[in-house]
């Protein structure tokens, strides 16, 4: 590739008079990732997330061991120990192998629960805060009913009727994790139900349907975003704490937070065998945190101008 | 003459019970097709509710209002929207931050049931005079004027006989309302349109109407041309001390 198409697509998507929907829509695009760019912070979230996700693809490539291997007479072995850089568990088992494993498991209950809850969330809540009236009313108190429900008393209930399992487990928290998002996206409906560009849009003849899904969608559907990159460092942790309370992914199974249960038993004196799944989770929570702040600079519409 | 707009006997309210709140208080008045008719007063004293009330944004409403000898019900239908349209006092305001200009035209023609919309879009731009430069930006990327522009192209899409104008220029600065002004009497002129404008500058209501209603504390006071404006001759104290007072301001100001 030479300086110069670059300089010239560089130009096309950043040009203040496009001449298509399509470049229009990448412009914007552009600019929200040069806004992105410009901060440090997200851009090494964002490192550790494409690192993840490179990891999952890549699992039995990349780990040096079967992480199901079980070799009793190497067991518990400390760091740095030839062939087992991080050690191994209590079944002898090389940690680094299963932490990489573990990574397409932590990737698959963040997609699954950031598919259900923020939908559900953002469904109920818009067309609350949109409707009003009794509609409101009705959905604001289930909304209640599930925000009052604990939730590891849910799981157990989800476990007990369908099985333990990490799918159910993920049902059970994307069951309590959508209210907060309901309540979200109708304080935010609240507040454009009433702006002008939605009484224009009325008088075009515009039904409910199309203002909720096209005019205020796109407005709730940012913060949605943000709140569920923040909110991610505890859906990883509520799916660890399933796993540790053996209600989620099920031993011999690599999750993280299983993980750091079954190291639990030797944590005096074999300290790496909770600790490094534990410095995952840290790792892959602290990044979500950061993408989300990095996302909340570039997604909020209030600010959205350059 | 089946007037255009005819309001008669116009109650608004909002609320209920104790909270209740009387905007309009028995307005009546009639517009004629083709003409201009201003309504003035001070802030609060009804002018944009009428309005809203005759364009269904307000549910709560006694009387009767008719739109070219229809009556009007609780309901607007499609055809009330393609003969009735509205531009907003606010232009940082009634344009969705999050759709170009392209988007909020097709839509509404979508919503209108036109045909060659892309054409359409172009003449649109073209009316208003922006051109087709101005057509996939964003309203971040627009000036209050270029957003009124549009916001006026939208309330056009429809080919409306009828313009509700809520204030239109003062959001806007000085220079540029003088822009948005002519521009609103050219549009006037080549589509024949008839104007039902809301404001508080008795300056523009002169240069835009040739009727006005003064109205106060929900009450329309007085009814008259701006001829007689332009002459102080009105019967009302209110409309009087108006008057006064904005020459008042304008001698201040020079």
């Amino acid at each position: 590739m030479t300086t110069e198409t670059s300089e010239g697509l560089r130009a096309w998507l950043l040009t203040e008079t496009p001449h298509s929907r399509w470049q229009a829509r990448m412009g914007s695009f552009y600019q929200g990732w040069l806004t992105l760019r410009g901060n440090p912070m997200a851009m090494f979230g964002i490192a550790i997330l494409v690192l993840l996700l490179l990891l999952a693809a890549f699992a039995p490539l990349i780990a040096p061991h079967d992480p199901f291997a079980q070799d009793l007479s190497n067991r518990l072995k400390p760091l740095g120990t030839a062939g087992h850089m991080l050690g191994t568990d209590s079944l002898g088992r090389d940690i680094l192998s299963r932490l990489i494993h573990g990574s397409r498991i932590t990737l698959y209950i963040v997609a699954l629960v950031a598919l259900i809850a923020p939908i559900a969330g953002l469904l109920v809540g818009t067309v609350s805060g949109y409707l009003g009236g009794w509609v409101d009313l009705v959905l604001m108190r289930v909304t209640d009913i599930f925000l009052a429900f604990p939730r590891l008393v849910l799981a157990l209930a989800f476990v007990a009727a369908l099985g333990a399992g990490i799918e159910n487990a993920v049902l059970a928290i994307s069951l309590t994790a959508w209210p907060p998002y309901a309540r979200i996206a109708r304080a935010e409906t609240l507040t454009i139900r009433n702006s002008d560009y939605i009484s224009a849009v009325r008088l075009q003849g515009a039904g409910p349907l199309r203002i909720i899904t096209k005019h205020i969608w796109p407005l709730c559907i940012s913060s949605l975003i943000v709140r569920v990159t923040l909110d991610m460092a505890g859906i990883i942790l509520a799916a660890a704490g399933l796993g540790f309370l053996g209600l989620g992914a099920q031993p011999p199974s690599p999750e993280w937070g299983a993980m750091i249960s079954e190291g639990r038993r030797f944590i005096l004196d074999h300290w790496w065998v909770a600790t490094m799944p534990g410095l995952a989770i840290f790792t892959v929570s602290l990044a979500f945190n950061l993408l989300g702040d990095g996302l909340r600079d570039v997604l909020d519409p209030k600010d959205g101008s350059q | 003459m089946t007037p255009a707009l005819s309001f008669e006997n116009l109650n608004v309210w909002f609320g209920d019970g104790r909270d209740r709140v009387d905007a309009v208080k028995g307005a009546t008045f009639d517009v004629a097709p083709g003409d201009s008719f201003g309504l003035v007063g001070e802030s609060g004293s009804g002018k944009s509710t009428i309005m809203r009330a005759l364009t269904g944004l307000a549910p709560h409403w006694s009387g009767r209002m008719a739109v070219n000898g229809q009556p009007l019900g609780p309901k607007r239908d499609r055809e009330f929207f393609k003969t009735v349209q509205m531009v907003f006092q606010d232009p940082y305001a009634s344009l969705h931050p999050r759709h170009s200009v392209d988007q909020v035209l097709s839509e509404t023609l979508y919503l209108h049931g036109m045909k060659d919309i892309d054409a359409r879009i172009v003449r649109l731009l073209d009316d208003v005079g922006l051109g087709s430069r101005f057509r996939f930006r964003y309203p971040h990327q627009l000036s209050g004027g270029q957003r009124q522009r549009v916001a006026i192209a939208r309330a056009l899409a429809s080919d409306p006989a009828i313009l509700l104008l809520d204030e239109p220029t003062s959001a806007l600065d000085v220079s540029v309302q003088a822009e948005i002004l002519n521009l609103l009497t050219d549009l006037r002129a080549e589509h024949n349109l008839t104007f039902l404008m809301v404001s508080h500058d008795l300056a523009v209501v002169s240069h835009m109407c040739s009727q006005l209603a003064v109205m106060q504390n929900g009450e329309i006071v007085e009814v008259m041309t701006v001829d007689a404006m332009r002459r102080m001759t009105s019967d009302h104290p209110y409309t009087r001390a108006l008057l006064e007072a904005s020459l008042g301001y304008r001698r201040a100001a020079e």
